[in-house]
């Protein structure tokens, strides 16, 4: 009896340590591989699905990077502090050339890059990328200070549609012309030309993943005037909140002279 | 000479082909080879026949992800290979880490630790936790969770694209396994040998002990990275069917009394 209770008592123990072991390490691991992926500044090949879904996608085989002519492309590294075995680019070292084939498309066995996201009526159409969006520092920008510079606007790819040059007058000279990029977030694919060919020392254009440079209007605000604009509405939610005041109709609300007239 | 090579023909086979496998990788990124591209989670074998590393996909399922079906089919055609013909060849055969965990092993009998440190502080169905562990965090989390952090990955991809700080990965398991734990990384932890143990069991290949032959010099048990599967040498003639036997063939080499042979499985039992 004496021995049957201990051997009950070794189990419950064995039990109990397996499953407090299990969950310690399963807490260290999570928490590290949490921390690990969190690295919102990597730009993805052309085609990656939205980060969280290529995160999951991705197998890591590096056939991207194989495919790539131009050696864009690399799979993170230990030390690269990057969400580990993952491809990325880095504009200003090389940028994404835009090749037409699109080759390091096809060639992805999970769909973490996916053909459809760069195809435009069955056609691999890479104007279709969108791997990040370029932005400009006009405080550094050179063209900003009235120095004639087109660097990014000759580099770009999509030439006078992603980026194009805004002429304003040059007070300070009174006789000069501000030639300042603009970037068109809508058109530009993020391929990082432009950051490469920027003059500055360190990149005055560069480009961020777009989730991270685009800001978000919400369903609050709608172009009136565009027809497509309004469509965003059909999937919009709206809450009614309602406060004290907000019982009474708002004329009343406003006559209201009760708490004024009280002491 | 002659006898040397004899004593180390399926650890020469073995770091042959693993090297040729890391080499046709390596000629695939470097020089555009295209006979085996991608690496070891994920390839193509003549750039038609796909080829995954099942543990991953089933990380990828857990996590929630869409399986193309390149990757579905490339996974099951590794599956059934070392379902039914390798058992878990992988480990000894292709795996470039068994590479680190051998010298790390030979040079542990070789300087005498195992004589100083005869107790095993860790279980070797600890791979089996972390496999269980690896599934159930990839669902919870959204990724693959093993993956993210394993060294084996680590140390393919390194050698293919570029090392980092991976070295430092490889330095660590060999430090492991040479002063904290015998076949720590192989035989204790790694889930993927966990996974391949697994579906091993049924497979063909199988090594074979004929006890009638045995001299119990224990040369074999000294030598296996999974002593538990050798149990029955000396006592009884029989295959060894434990999936953890990885095939590495060195016992057999070992073996002067010629006890130990590879052979095809026998579904039915002698019967004496």
């Amino acid at each position: 009896m004496k021995e049957l209770e201990n051997s009950r008592r070794t189990f419950l123990l064995n039990s109990a340590r397996a499953v407090g072991l299990a969950a310690l390490g399963g807490l260290v691991w999570s928490a590290y591989v949490d921390e690990i992926v969190a690295s919102s500044l990597t730009l993805r090949p052309p085609g990656a699905l939205a980060e969280e879904d290529f995160l999951k996608t991705c197998i890591k085989c590096g056939m991207c990077v194989e495919a790539c002519p131009f050696d864009t492309l690399t799979l993170a590294k230990p030390g690269d502090n990057r969400p580990l075995g993952t491809p990325y680019f880095v504009p200003r070292e090389v940028p994404c050339y835009m090749c037409p084939q699109i080759p390091c498309v096809p060639v992805c066995p999970t769909n973490a890059l996916s053909e459809a996201l760069v195809s435009s009526n069955g056609k691999l159409d890479i104007a279709k990328a969108q791997m990040g969006v370029a932005v400009v520092d006009s405080q550094n920008c050179i063209a900003f200070w009235g120095i004639q510079c087109d660097a990014c606007y000759r580099a770009c790819p999509l030439l006078g549609h992603a980026i194009t040059i805004e002429y304003t007058k040059n007070e300070r000279t009174g006789k000069h012309a501000f030639m300042k990029p603009i970037v068109h977030a809508d058109i530009c694919t993020g391929c990082g030309l432009c950051e490469k060919a920027c003059v500055t020392e360190k990149a005055s254009i560069f480009v961020l993943p777009r989730e991270v440079a685009l800001g978000k209007a919400g369903d609050y605000y709608i172009k009136g005037w565009d027809k497509n604009d309004e469509k965003r509405l059909e999937n919009a939610t709206s809450e009614i909140t309602k406060t004290e005041i907000s019982k009474q109709k708002a004329i009343d609300s406003l006559n209201d002279m009760k708490g004024l007239l009280d002491d | 000479m002659t006898k040397w090579f004899y004593k180390h023909r399926f650890l020469i086979s073995r770091r042959i082909t693993q090297i040729t496998l890391m080499l046709l990788y390596f000629g695939a990124n470097a020089w555009g080879w295209s006979i085996l591209a991608g690496n070891l989670s994920a390839s193509s074998l003549l750039g038609t026949i796909p080829l995954a590393d099942p543990f991953a996909v089933i990380q990828m399922l857990a996590a929630g992800a869409l399986i193309a079906t390149n990757i579905a089919i490339g996974a099951v055609i590794i599956t059934l290979f070392y379902m039914f013909v390798g058992g878990r060849a992988f480990c000894s055969w292709v795996c470039p880490v068994n590479i680190i965990t051998d010298s790390a092993a030979y040079l542990r009998r070789a300087l005498g630790f195992n004589r100083i440190q005869k107790k095993q502080p860790a279980s070797r169905s600890l791979r089996y936790w972390v496999f269980g562990l690896s599934i159930v965090l990839s669902a919870l989390i959204g990724v693959a969770a093993f993956e993210f952090v394993s060294p084996v990955a680590m140390v393919h991809r390194g050698i293919i694209f570029g090392l980092g700080f991976g070295w430092a990965a490889m330095v660590v398991i060999f430090l492991f396994d040479l002063f904290v734990l015998t076949n720590g990384w192989c035989g204790h932890i790694c889930p993927i040998g966990g996974f391949y143990s697994l579906i091993g069991r049924l497979s063909l290949i199988r090594v074979r002990h004929f006890e009638e032959r045995c001299t119990i010099c224990m040369k074999c048990k000294e030598v296996c990275p999974e002593k538990d599967v050798l149990f029955m040498v000396g006592k009884s003639s029989e295959q060894v069917l434990m999936g953890e036997c990885t095939n590495c063939g060195r016992c057999v080499e070992v073996c002067d009394d010629d006890a130990l042979n590879f052979s095809i499985r026998e579904f039915i039992k002698e019967t004496k």
